[in-house]
């Protein structure tokens, strides 16, 4: 993977130094500047928690995300299988086993540019997500809580539920760090 | 089946799981073999979280880097000059999960720069710098009020922060391990009291698209 990741780097950069002699731009002095892909994350946990340890993290981190749900939404509705003891019985969103393992084998983050901007705020369901938004005890929830909710009590929340430190009113948000 | 029995079988499906191999951290701290350096390290291109909120008429994006700093730490902390983090943004109407905007961001001398939100040069793993500059700011410094540059509407910051995240990692492990049989309440939080290295952007939602778009973040390396 790695190798070929490399492959590709380089006839980029071939690509990129013909558009550079082609390029008149005087503005952009190196566009041929290229990356490549180390890591990946929208929604939080999905790699740690749905991908074996070792070269399938890796892995996961070097899949685009279009090619995530043919990739792993299998894997996923077998793994929410065995962190349940019992075949998957769904969620109280309403999702089965397959809906639910598909959602999250796709890992990007949904967000509204219209309305409100939560993780799960109670009432909105996966429309961004803020900095207070207690996104684990959502996960827990949907993984562990069945159908109601209401399965495997001790499991679906951590108890911690909320940041150390309080978050900025204005921008940058984020508390001063310790 | 009785509740203990079914915490019993609970444990042990968890412990087939450990002994799978999947080994949890959260909520992507050293995540990957990849993005982790030794002693556990994480690395400059290991992405901890990913925000995104909306402020009045604006979207916010964090994107952190380089968790579970200690505070002897953070002074020393730099963002890594190689790497650039990348907001990929899908706002088409099918949803194809491929980046329609990208809006990235690089660290060099003691700056960070923001390109875009601007089309991808290509799609994929491989990404390239997208032309011109929005906007810049110095990289704010430990101990120092945040440094914020503004141009064309968008708002940058970089520098460390208090990690935002909270979780009680623990006894998540001890779960996982079968030494717990569920977590205690109240929690004990894994993340306080450690820093992150954050990338703050706050963008115009009117150059992001309509109604609900998709994002995610990845770090990507300097050919």
């Amino acid at each position: 993977m790695k190798k070929l990741l490399k492959y590709f780097a380089t006839l980029a950069l071939i690509g990129g130094a013909f558009t550079f002699t082609a390029c008149s731009d005087d503005d952009d002095k190196d566009p041929a500047i290229t990356y490549t892909q180390e890591d990946q994350m929208a929604r939080p946990a999905i790699n740690t928690v749905f991908i074996p340890s070792g070269a399938p993290k890796d892995m996961f981190n070097e899949t685009l995300p279009s090619a995530m749900g043919a990739a792993y939404a299998t894997a996923f509705a077998t793994r929410l299988d065995a962190l349940n003891g019992v075949t998957y019985p769904g969620n109280a969103l309403g999702q089965d086993r397959a809906t639910f393992a598909g959602l999250l084998a796709t890992d990007v983050l949904n967000v509204s540019l219209t309305g409100t901007t939560t993780f799960f705020d109670g009432t909105n369901v996966l429309t961004g997500r803020a900095l207070a938004d207690d996104v684990i005890d959502t996960e827990l929830l949907l993984i562990f809580g069945g159908t109601a909710g209401t399965s495997n009590a001790g499991l679906t929340s951590d108890h911690v539920n909320a940041n150390d430190k309080a978050f900025l009113g204005t921008f940058p948000y984020l508390a001063a760090p310790f | 089946m009785k509740n203990t029995t079914k915490m019993k079988v609970l444990g042990i499906a968890l412990l087939v799981i450990v002994a799978s191999g999947a080994y949890l951290i959260a909520a992507d701290h050293i995540d990957a073999p990849g993005v982790t350096g030794s002693g556990s390290a994480s690395l400059g291109s290991d992405i901890t979280d990913v925000y995104a909120f909306a402020n009045g008429d604006n979207m916010v994006f964090v994107v952190n880097t380089q968790g579970l700093m200690s505070p002897a730490a953070t002074a020393a902390a730099t963002f890594d000059e190689e790497v650039m983090l990348e907001i990929n943004i899908d706002n088409d109407a099918s949803k194809d999960h491929v980046e329609d905007l990208v809006i990235q961001a690089t660290f060099k001398d003691g700056k960070v720069h923001i390109h875009g939100p601007k089309a991808p040069v290509t799609t994929g793993l491989i990404s390239t710098q997208v032309s011109g500059t929005t906007v810049s700011a110095d990289i704010t410094e430990y101990g120092d009020a945040p440094v914020i540059g503004t141009a064309g509407g968008i708002k940058v910051f970089a520098g460390p922060r208090d990690d935002p995240f909270f979780f009680d990692l623990t006894t998540y492990k001890e779960i996982i391990a079968g030494t717990a049989s569920m977590f205690d309440n109240p929690g004990t939080d894994t993340f306080a009291g450690t820093n992150v290295m954050s990338l703050v952007v706050e963008v115009p939602k009117s150059q992001l698209g309509t109604g609900t778009i998709d994002i995610w973040a990845t770090s990507n390396r300097k050919n």
